[in-house]
């Protein structure tokens, strides 16, 4: 039941592609908490999905994605990417091959743009010259000129900026899946917009699995090929942006995606802008 | 002032002993204050022993140090070498946990998350962001042991407090000036040199 929803990589490099990421029964309690974080989550995201966790704050989302790259152990349940079971590998090596992205961006204050980029291939012991042309293009594949970026410190960059470098660095060994916690959540709407495009446009060109949180209904309307609806701890609902505003699974998904269902479905007719 | 004139050579032997007890200090001082501050700042029943225990010794008055100290190691030395770590542990250890605490845990998390081993993180991503404020502890350390290292003359371990003893003993102001003197020059030059080390690593 291998359903690609998004074309290979249209430059026909040797592209790493996307993983195919399945949650079985994923529970997570936290120690003395009441009511687990997460509760019994079945979900698989097919290989080359845009995956967004939609819901509330507290819903449980961001616990969620993590479980994926072993931040947070779940307590029930079983993770597999491209079959195999996640708790079989060590975390740290687990890690180097899932992007991860999060809206406070943790860029390392003390590198440079071109050393925060290659941080995860200096990790895996890539030899320089190849580390050089791989952050050099990644920063034009963000719309940075690398000659002027490469060797600015991060307090000289903007935060729409910051994030762009912070999305270089998450992609920069090739990962088959990027995990994304409310990536654009701290930028203007502008900005946010922008970033939108771009992860959209490097979505289509790489095909990478990516599992991508968000409070934010529209932004999860027009990133998405699979919206997957989050409330205390459980999926509501999965479906496709059309699905999920047409057929809402229940009142807190209509309420969610609210009185603006009808305009905001016929802007999901309208194509992200290109630049 | 005029001993000062008088004695440059003598002043500027005495300096290079004071110069020395400090820098042995202050470096055995941070191999031990580094892993119990790393400690500290992970575990919060682990800080209060270790700054509770670091704070009991630093209200010890000096003097009462030096002579149980000499009571158990003898003069020389050595043993003034002991007090002075024993007094700097204090401030190296508050200064380390304020640094690791205040490391943004985004940073962190962006680390682990990216696949830095636990020792990678601390190395390359936790020390470098705490290091200014770090740095802010080692002077402060600094400053105060090279008050301190004065009175280590009084249990034959030489330096800067050797003419005050010996001033206070002969009635020689001009002794006391200078070593006086010499002294807060040496804390203000460390002080400066390290005030110089936190920009550079805040740059």
């Amino acid at each position: 039941m291998t359903s690609s929803s998004s074309t290979a990589s249209p430059n026909g490099g040797a592209r790493a592609g996307g993983a195919r990421v399945e949650l079985d029964g994923v529970g997570v309690r936290y120690p003395n908490a009441p009511f687990p974080a997460v509760d019994g989550v079945d979900l698989t995201i097919e290989s080359g999905t845009f995956a967004v966790l939609l819901g509330p704050s507290g819903c449980g989302k961001s616990t969620l994605l993590r479980t994926i790259n072993r931040l947070v152990e779940p307590t029930t349940g079983t993770i597999r990417i491209d079959g195999g079971e996640i708790r079989q590998r060590d975390a740290t090596d687990l890690r180097r091959g899932i992007g991860y992205v999060i809206q406070a961006v943790g860029l390392f204050p003390h590198y440079t743009v071109a050393q925060n980029v290659s941080v995860v291939p200096r990790l895996l012991g890539w030899e320089r010259e190849r580390v050089e042309r791989r952050v050099d293009e990644l920063l034009r594949m963000i719309r940075l000129d690398p000659a002027r970026y490469r060797d600015r410190k991060p307090r000289e960059l903007s935060g729409g900026e910051a994030q762009r470098v912070g999305v270089a660095r998450a992609l920069a060994a090739e990962p088959r899946v990027l995990l994304m916690d409310e990536p654009f959540a701290a930028v203007d709407a502008i900005v946010r917009a922008s970033l939108q495009d771009e992860i959209a446009r490097v979505h289509r060109e790489l095909g990478t699995t990516i599992v991508f949180v968000t409070h934010d209904v529209d932004e999860a309307l027009r990133l998405a090929d699979r919206i997957v609806v989050m409330n205390a701890g459980h999926v509501v609902q999965t479906g496709s942006p059309t699905e999920v505003l047409e057929r809402p699974a229940d009142a807190f998904v209509r309420d969610l995606v609210g009185v603006d269902a009808e305009t905001r479905r016929l802007a999901l007719e309208r194509p992200l802008i290109e630049r | 002032m005029t001993y000062l004139v008088t004695h440059l050579g003598r002043i500027g032997t005495l300096l290079g002993e004071h110069v020395v007890l400090v820098a042995v200090s202050l470096a055995i001082a941070l191999v031990i204050a580094l892993p119990l501050g790393v400690v500290a700042a992970r575990n919060a029943r682990a800080a209060n022993v270790i700054l509770g225990f670091a704070g009991v010794l630093y209200t010890i008055p000096s003097l009462a140090l030096l002579a149980l100290l000499v009571a158990v190691m003898g003069l020389g030395t050595s043993t003034a070498i002991v007090a002075l770590v024993v007094y700097a542990q204090m401030i190296l250890i508050r200064g380390i946990v304020a640094g690791l605490r205040g490391v943004d845990p985004a940073l962190v998390d962006a680390a682990r998350g990216l696949g830095f081993t636990a020792r990678q993180t601390l190395l390359r991503v936790e020390f470098p962001a705490a290091l200014p404020v770090m740095l802010g502890g080692v002077r402060v350390a600094a400053v105060t042991l090279v008050a301190l290292a004065t009175i280590a003359a009084w249990i034959n371990a030489g330096g800067l407090g050797v003419l005050l003893f010996e001033g206070i003993a002969t009635v020689n102001a001009g002794k006391i000036v200078a070593g006086a003197l010499a002294a807060a020059a040496l804390a203000i030059a460390a002080d400066a040199a390290l005030r110089a080390c936190e920009r550079l690593a805040r740059a």
